[in-house]
């Protein structure tokens, strides 16, 4: 039994039923999952979610499914690292990477949001799930559809990393390359979900979907023992992650789990393609770019909650930075060899930025921080491929070794 | 040949759920115009109330976003394509 009355937009508040829509058809306003908050409050406690399931589903009373979960058993709940070496490295007290690269099962934060939107695909009946990816979405799509047993059209930009690629053709759905970038796959997909009726995650899904994403902010909330951090730093492509983050935040402060909120939340991107941040930082109107950076992840030109995210933003009185392609590569090493994480390139940017705005004092010194980290480094690895140490070949004899090996060692 | 316009799924209702009709304009905006002319009531849900296309309903002329063409005063001609399409997808 769950706790959502419909869908309401989110400008002019029109209401909808429970149905596969996503836009209001009077103001083209976003529409959004209406909840009875008053009878969640009722229910609802930091003991009923401590001994939920260790995954999102924990946080189900938030989720706008009304039967039970039926995708996503194992993902979410992704670990919360005290990052004390970075932290040290970057200037700041105290330091912690929310850690989606290890989201179960494909490795980035997509597999929280496809959770919620294929259990729902299936509650509104659907056989066939649709999306508009620039890769990591596609992973999740494929694998957890697959699991459910969904028919998946899976539409991506034609060129993506190799290993995106692969780890999507692996789970055999239909994968469909458009000749043009992300915005021109999301316009397609656009019509095609006008046209014919799937479930398309990320289109007449995608309020439904949106929420999974909430869960990245409950859990650094349950994680740093109830409170929030006094900054985020969140990549954006369409900006979707870092509203429902501090939608997350809002509704727990509301709920009465946590106390008042008082984290800044910052926008990461990069340069080449950062309509969210130039728009934050130069107080202007969102303007469409056609990207061109390596962080592929992030390349939305056309963010569909640009607006959305600058208001969160704006609310919570943080900022925005903008890193280019050398500082993406540093910033992914930087992560490596002081934490021992890999992150892809859409996490180089988050990491580059905080490093940027801690830098620029915008985040403190004796401040609390939380890097997202969204994605796995062993799916760009073309990005970091040149500027990365070589190996040494040695012959499998202990002279070789004391030749090439402790003479370098002693250099 | 007329200028063919996609109509987006919150709009059929007011084009006899029509997915895609046919203008004769010269613009842009002058498609809008001639939208409003056959389905009346549809350019108030494409423009607010100064007539500024609504920031959440983008427009493409033959698959390139009008915002990197001339908006609305983008040119039209016989057989182009003009798609309404909301923007809040994707991501």
């Amino acid at each position: 039994m769950g706790f959502v009355r419909g869908l309401k937009c989110r400008e002019c508040a029109k209401t909808y039923p429970v149905e596969a829509l996503y836009v209001c058809e009077f103001c083209f306003g976003s529409l959004e999952v209406d909840y009875d908050y008053e009878a969640i409050k009722k229910v609802i406690s930091h003991k009923r979610i401590e001994s939920g399931p260790n995954t999102l589903w924990r946080y189900r009373d938030l989720l706008p499914i009304d039967g039970e979960p039926t995708v996503g058993f194992y993902s979410g709940f992704t670990p919360l690292v005290k990052a004390t070496r970075l932290a040290d490295e970057l200037g700041v007290r105290e330091l912690y990477i929310k850690d989606d690269s290890v989201c179960h099962p494909t490795l980035s934060f997509k597999d929280r949001v496809v959770a919620v939107a294929l259990s729902k695909a299936r509650e509104l009946g659907f056989d066939t799930v649709a999306c508009a990816s620039t890769g990591n979405l596609a992973n999740a799509v494929s694998a957890h559809g697959a699991w459910a047993g969904f028919k998946r059209y899976i539409f991506i930009p034609h060129d993506l990393e190799q290993a995106k690629i692969v780890g999507t053709l692996v789970y055999a759905p239909n994968l469909i390359t458009v000749r043009g970038n992300y915005d021109d796959v999301n316009r397609l997909c656009s019509e095609i979900a006008a046209k014919y009726h799937w479930g398309f995650v990320n289109i007449n899904l995608r309020p439904y979907y949106a929420e999974g994403s909430k869960t990245f902010g409950f859990e650094v909330a349950e994680q740093l023992g109830w409170k929030t951090p006094d900054h985020l730093v969140c990549p954006a492509a369409s900006g979707s992650l870092l509203v429902k983050i501090w939608k997350g935040f809002k509704e727990f402060e509301k709920l009465g789990l946590i106390g008042s909120v008082k984290t800044k939340l910052h926008c990461a991107q990069a340069q080449g393609c950062s309509p969210i941040s130039d728009s934050i930082l130069n107080k202007t109107d969102i303007k469409p770019v056609k990207p061109k950076t390596i962080a592929k992840s992030l390349a939305i030109g056309n963010p569909a909650d640009g607006y959305y995210a600058k208001d969160a933003v704006s609310a919570s009185k943080g900022s925005a930075a903008v890193v280019n392609d050398a500082e993406i590569v540093e910033g992914i090493q930087l992560l490596a060899q002081a934490e021992g994480i890999f992150t892809e390139t859409a996490g180089g940017v988050t990491v580059a930025s905080a490093k940027k705005l801690i830098e620029q004092g915008k985040i403190g010194k004796n401040d609390s921080v939380v890097i997202a980290i969204t994605g796995n480094g062993l799916k760009t690895q073309e990005a970091i491929q040149g500027s990365l140490g070589q190996a040494l070949e040695i012959g499998p004899h202990l002279k070789s070794f004391e030749e090439k090996v402790l003479a370098e060692a002693s250099r | 040949m007329p200028i063919t316009v996609r109509i987006p799924s919150p709009l059929q209702k007011l084009t006899q759920d029509k997915s895609e009709v046919s203008v004769s304009a010269t613009t842009i905006g002058g498609c809008i115009q001639d939208l409003e002319k056959n389905y009346p009531g549809i350019k108030a849900r494409i423009c607010d109330e100064q007539g500024n296309i609504r920031r959440f309903v983008n427009i493409f002329l033959n698959e390139e976003d009008i915002r990197f063409l001339k908006k609305e005063q983008t040119s039209v001609k016989d057989g182009d394509e003009v798609s309404i399409v909301p923007a809040i997808a994707g991501g």
